[in-house]
């Protein structure tokens, strides 16, 4: 053992940084791939018991082996790429939208102390990556050179520039409440127990952002670019096996990351609830639990598997928008609800009334 | 530092690429992906220069809003890529001198920095560890300079008014929904429910029987139930 440390540590001090970096990276990366793979199993659950059906339950205990099918079922399936296509960017566009979609977690602070890049301007570098993302999606669309796609994409382009600027404006309220554009530091300004989230004093911006969130990953009821019921598939019309299985990823990358960031600039990221309440300290003291006062990983991904239920509850529930509806959710609703709160948060602030008294 | 140099002449040639494949690609949505490719490699390249917020506003902006409304406008438009190319040959000589005078002016300032013992014209120093790209625009922005920075504010404000007005034309005739009263109506509003005594059997049993299911239900004035398609999943 204390020979693998010496030998470590003879290693010039780039190399060290560079192993370091790229094992974080694999290491979030298989966990994002992993989640994605559970979560279309935690869907198809959920959504079978609101439909009072069972579910997968064949492949493996409780169906537990479904993902795994799934995935090899895509790989070995064949990839047709249209004759009139744009052969190289129909290629490219599934890589697209993956690659921002796994590119956004380099800043996601899973913990007090685990990020792979703890870069001042992290906000920021969030919303440019999960902007670029739409570029997949319309590239497929054009490159497919098919009438449904193209619907599909020219869908997903308008309401995915619509819901951005929501966004962007909700995270304005965001940045102005914690003070700063670092990831880690807004949630380290919302530590301190549930009263200290911004949840409470942002909670329009809140359901702005998750609103906008769940429009800008195509989800259901916001789902129009795929729209089966008058676009067959929208964008990823003519996808097949692995290029259907990447643009699939992406979505659900996507997801997962909307989730995470909704945790972290609203409900405190990996803080716990109970900081604060001093006489279940105790709690923090047993090792093994002792993040359920102290915070840690483990709440951030209660966190995210909460979300991740949400978008299939309400793909479960209701009924998908009409595009016209969409767009008037997006740009005469939800950015004037944004400015007019940050003008309130604003006056908050001046008169240091609630999380600004200190 | 070797390393950066190397990154940088990099970045540097893949940038010049992609603006000459801006220039000479034959299809209009390939000049765009190489303009997107342009504006990621300059945004590296200020990163290098540790100019970390410009970087990721310009790919926020440029990349995220506004190349994806060129390429929006791009793909609907059925271009004929032989006849424009005939017509912008015309400008070549003009673009051509702009580009001279450009390359002058580049010329020029490497020159003045290369030749001066100004540290603020100098060679590239790196800044400290704790130095932030962010906090020091920011800094600069709201006080030196709050007046340029106020002013291109109105006049930005001032710039989505006029696009808005430009697009806010009443077309005559246009059927428009009002959602607000789409939203209001109530059950009650749209269906009637009227009872009827039951009619006696020696008299139905005359009629047809396909009549007797719909007609009545009609003449209350209750709409037929719509057939509902099943939500089909993927």
């Amino acid at each position: 053992m204390s020979a693998i440390l010496e030998a470590w540590n003879a290693l010039p001090p780039t190399v060290q940084y560079v192993s370091t970096v790229t094992f974080k990276i694999g290491l979030v990366t298989i966990g994002v791939i992993l989640t994605v793979a559970f979560s279309t199993y935690f869907e198809r659950k959920v959504i079978g018991s609101m439909q009072s059906r069972v579910g997968p339950n064949r492949v493996g205990p409780m169906g537990l082996g479904q993902p795994f099918a799934d995935v090899i079922k895509l790989l070995v399936k064949e990839i047709v790429v249209p004759a009139e296509s744009n052969r190289f960017l129909f290629v490219i566009a599934p890589l697209l939208s993956l690659i921002p979609a796994l590119a956004a977690w380099a800043v996601i602070p899973l913990d007090d102390t685990f990020v792979i890049a703890d870069i001042n301007a992290g906000l920021l570098y969030v919303l440019a990556l999960t902007s670029v993302g739409v570029y997949g999606v319309i590239l497929a669309g054009w490159a497919t050179n098919s009438k449904y796609a193209f619907l599909g994409a020219m869908r997903s382009a308008a309401q995915i520039v619509a819901y951005e600027i929501a966004m962007g404006f909700a995270l304005v309220g965001v940045l102005m409440a914690a003070g700063s554009l670092n990831l880690g530091d807004i949630v380290r300004a919302q530590e301190g127990g549930v009263w200290n989230w911004f949840l409470i004093w942002l909670f329009p911006l809140f359901v702005v952002y998750w609103i906008s969130g769940v429009a800008e990953t195509n989800r259901a009821p916001f789902d129009v670019a795929e729209g089966e019921s008058e676009i067959v598939a929208g964008f990823h019309v003519e996808y097949s096996g692995v290029a259907f299985a990447i643009f699939f990823l992406a979505e659900y990358a996507n997801m997962v990351l909307i989730s995470a960031l909704t945790a972290i600039f609203f409900l405190g990221g990996w803080a716990s609830p109970f900081e604060g309440l001093t006489f279940l300290a105790f709690i923090g003291e047993i090792p093994g639990i002792g993040w359920i006062y102290n915070g840690g990983f483990p709440w951030l991904f209660l966190k995210i598997a909460f979300f991740m239920y949400t978008f299939f509850w309400m793909r479960a529930t209701f009924p998908r928008y009409r595009y016209d509806q969409i767009m008037r959710l997006g740009w005469k609703v939800f950015i004037p609800v944004t400015i007019v709160w940050i003008a309130v948060e604003a006056v908050l602030a001046w008169f240091k009334i609630g999380p600004w008294a200190a | 530092m070797l390393f950066q140099i190397i990154l940088f002449y990099l970045f540097a040639a893949v940038l010049i690429g992609a603006a000459l494949g801006v220039v000479f690609s034959r299809n209009p949505v390939h000049s765009i992906m190489y303009l997107v490719l342009a504006f990621f490699q300059s945004a590296m390249l200020w990163l290098l220069a540790e100019a970390e917020f410009l970087a990721i506003v310009l790919v926020l902006v440029y990349v995220g809003a506004v190349m994806v409304l060129f390429l929006f406008v791009v793909m609907m438009l059925d271009v004929n890529v032989e006849s424009i190319s005939r017509q912008l040959t015309r400008y070549a000589p003009l673009a051509t001198g702009i580009a001279f005078i450009m390359a002058l002016a580049l010329i020029q300032l490497i020159w003045l920095r290369s030749g001066t013992e100004d540290p603020s014209l100098g060679a590239f120093q790196p800044n400290p560890a704790d130095y932030d790209n962010t906090k020091a625009l920011g800094a600069v922005l709201y006080t030196e300079h709050v007046y340029a920075f106020e002013i291109a504010a109105v006049i930005l404000l001032l710039a989505i008014v006029a696009a808005i007005t430009l697009t806010m034309r009443r077309r005559p005739g246009l059927k428009v929904q009002d959602i607000s009263k789409q939203v209001a109506v109530r059950a009650k509003d749209r269906v009637r429910v009227v009872k009827m005594d039951a009619e006696p059997k020696e008299k139905m049993g005359a009629e047809p029987k396909e009549k007797m299911g719909t007609e009545p239900m009609e003449k209350m004035g209750v709409a037929p139930r719509e057939k509902m398609g099943a939500e089909s999943k993927e």
